[in-house]
């Protein structure tokens, strides 16, 4: 058997003090590696917090910026993604998670959806990203979501299609809606979400949510890892800080795939044709 | 499956179906206790400064904060005017004793009656003297809170929406757990925290004169108004949609108008602007902006 062990930090990081954060980071990457996990993952923002308003321009840093190099040095022991606020050469600041491996940042991910609407307001003080990209991670080809951008279909497919078998979401989700009778509103629908992705596109989804508060909003953890044969390999709990600790085996993988070849039969040129139709662009066939 | 289906389903105004208003308890008592931890923790303070009058609010408040900070770190004040029933006493007793907080009275009839004797006497509008007793209340609030403790807010989503409360008196406070729970999700909450029966079943009432209660001076139930604004706020339903569902054209319109008039209440104090850069409009940091 192929596996490996991912570890997810669901952790409350402060507000706007990024040098207690990287403390805190420094912590659970060394409980991650006693554990004995290849990849540890934080959530969105893990550096900075997440509703930072203001504060956002002066947390930013380039992704070679210095105040950086502890993690990238902790890296050479085990695989690790976190959240902070990048800021461009352009001077642009965006919602950014990084993948650091072997000492080195291999990739960044600039969030592409920005919330800003009922409690968000991201598209008011960030840019967006402009592309979904896969990467070589620990247990195979993976891309990074951040959080809504997860809640997009799109982009869970466009990560799928370009090959990706792991998809990452950092989250900071708000936890609200809490009617009898029922988990957790957002719970529900962000589980629907990581076990309906996993499945129908046979990839492992890790869903790394954050917890504590931020001016009154609370962040309701749960995150998890779903398998691609829609099994919750593991869960934290809700509200509280957690290590958790799942195996993904990337010949699970090739087993739902060879099952359940959805990928295989996705007709990419369909859908490619249909939306640069619909919006007029040209397309140079090659047939 | 059913459960699920019926949380997924359509949720339909319909005047006589309570039912979207049912919360999850123990969901809820998890989420508001952690935020009294946290905020608390966060402002860099360590104890809980609540009014308690008796009353179901801050009986629910008071439990949350024992269980969030300790019974040890929560200060209960019970402020009785000369009009105040021994009941509410007794009650206010109560709740110090289920759930192990340190209750201290403090009378306030005689600031109250001194400032009236001079600035209107017995003429004084009874909202005036009202308003003068809650703010009075909340100034010894703010001052036990000295130096390391926080004044937690007892106002309920629905005092809230209908303004039905003091600018910067009972509506003032550090943290509110219970701001956005209807009076009808309160009682349900309080229930299950183990608030005693009697707190919970009593007609509301703030005791600013003799003989009032809430729902008697508000001239409707809290059950008929948490529904209409459940479904007006929480589901965004337009007073035509709400009328066409059944509800009462008149109480549609009479708490639109409470929301729209009240609403000065439940801002900040807005700010001519003027230069570059301005508190509220253009300064936007967090509150919970900490130290790195």
């Amino acid at each position: 058997m192929s596996t490996v062990r991912v570890a997810i930090a669901q952790c409350a990081p402060a507000l706007g003090a990024v040098h207690r954060n990287l403390e805190m980071h420094r912590a659970w990457i060394a409980k991650a590696r006693d554990a004995g996990a290849g990849l540890v993952i934080f959530p969105e923002l893990s550096l900075t917090g997440y509703y930072l308003k203001d504060l956002a321009a002066d947390v930013a840093c380039a992704a070679d910026d210095p105040v950086l190099a502890p993690i990238a040095e902790a890296s050479r022991a085990l695989d690790i993604s976190a959240g902070f606020v990048e800021r461009s050469a352009d001077a642009k600041l965006h919602i950014a998670q990084g993948y650091w491996s072997g000492g080195k940042l291999v990739h960044v991910h600039r969030k592409v959806y920005l919330p800003t609407y009922g409690i968000f307001d991201d598209g008011r003080y960030f840019g967006q990203g402009d592309r979904f990209e896969t990467f070589a991670a620990a247990g195979g080809t993976a891309g990074i979501a951040i959080c809504e951008d997860l809640w997009h279909v799109s982009t869970p497919y466009l990560l799928a299609a370009a090959g990706a078998s792991l998809v990452f979401c950092p989250s900071a989700s708000p936890g609200r809606g809490v009617a009898e009778g029922g988990d957790l509103g957002t719970a529900e629908s962000c589980r629907l979400m990581d076990r309906f992705y996993a499945q129908y596109l046979t990839i492992y989804v890790v869903y790394a949510n954050r917890v504590g508060h931020e001016d009154g909003i609370a962040f309701w953890g749960g995150s998890e890892i779903v398998a691609p044969d829609g099994t919750v390999v593991a869960r934290a709990p809700e509200f509280d800080e957690h290590l958790l600790v799942g195996e993904i085996d990337t010949e699970l993988v090739a087993r739902e795939r060879a099952r359940n070849p959805l990928l295989r039969d996705e007709r990419e040129d369909i859908v490619l044709r249909n939306l640069a139709s619909r919006l007029g662009l040209p397309l140079d066939r090659r047939d | 499956m059913t459960e699920s289906l019926a949380r997924t389903g359509v949720i339909r105004p319909d005047p006589k179906d309570p039912s979207p208003l049912r919360i999850d308890e123990a969901l809820v008592r998890k989420m508001l206790v952690s935020f009294v931890r946290d905020e608390t923790v966060k402002a860099g303070l360590k104890r809980a400064v609540i009014g308690v009058s008796g009353g179901i609010d801050s009986a629910v408040t008071a439990a949350l904060a024992s269980e969030a900070l300790g019974p040890d770190n929560v200060l209960g004040l019970f402020t009785p005017y000369r009009r105040s029933s021994d009941e509410s006493r007794l009650h206010a007793q109560a709740v110090s004793k289920a759930f192990g907080f340190r209750l201290e009275e403090v009378p306030i009839t005689k600031q109250v009656d001194a400032y009236f004797a001079d600035n209107g006497g017995d003429t004084a509008d009874r909202i005036r003297v009202g308003n003068k007793m809650a703010r009075e209340r909340k100034s010894i609030e703010y001052d036990r809170s000295w130096p390391d403790g926080i004044v937690i807010g007892t106002s309920n989503k629905t005092e809230l929406l209908l303004g039905y409360g003091t600018q910067f008196g009972d509506m003032a406070a550090g943290i509110n757990p219970v701001g956005d729970l209807y009076k009808t999700q309160l009682r349900e909450l309080a229930a299950h925290l183990g608030i005693p029966a009697e707190i919970v079943r009593k007609a509301p009432t703030a005791e600013l004169w003799e003989g009032q209660t809430d729902e008697g001076e508000l001239g409707f139930t809290y059950a008929e108004a948490d529904l209409l604004l459940y479904h007006m706020v929480d589901r965004r339903l337009r007073p035509a949609e709400l009328v066409a569902a059944g509800f009462d054209p008149k109480l549609v319109t009479r708490i639109r108008e409470m929301v729209r008039r009240s609403h000065y209440k439940r801002v900040m104090p807005i700010i001519a602007k003027v230069s570059l850069r301005t508190v509220g409009h253009d300064f936007l940091y967090p509150r919970d902006w900490e130290a790195d």
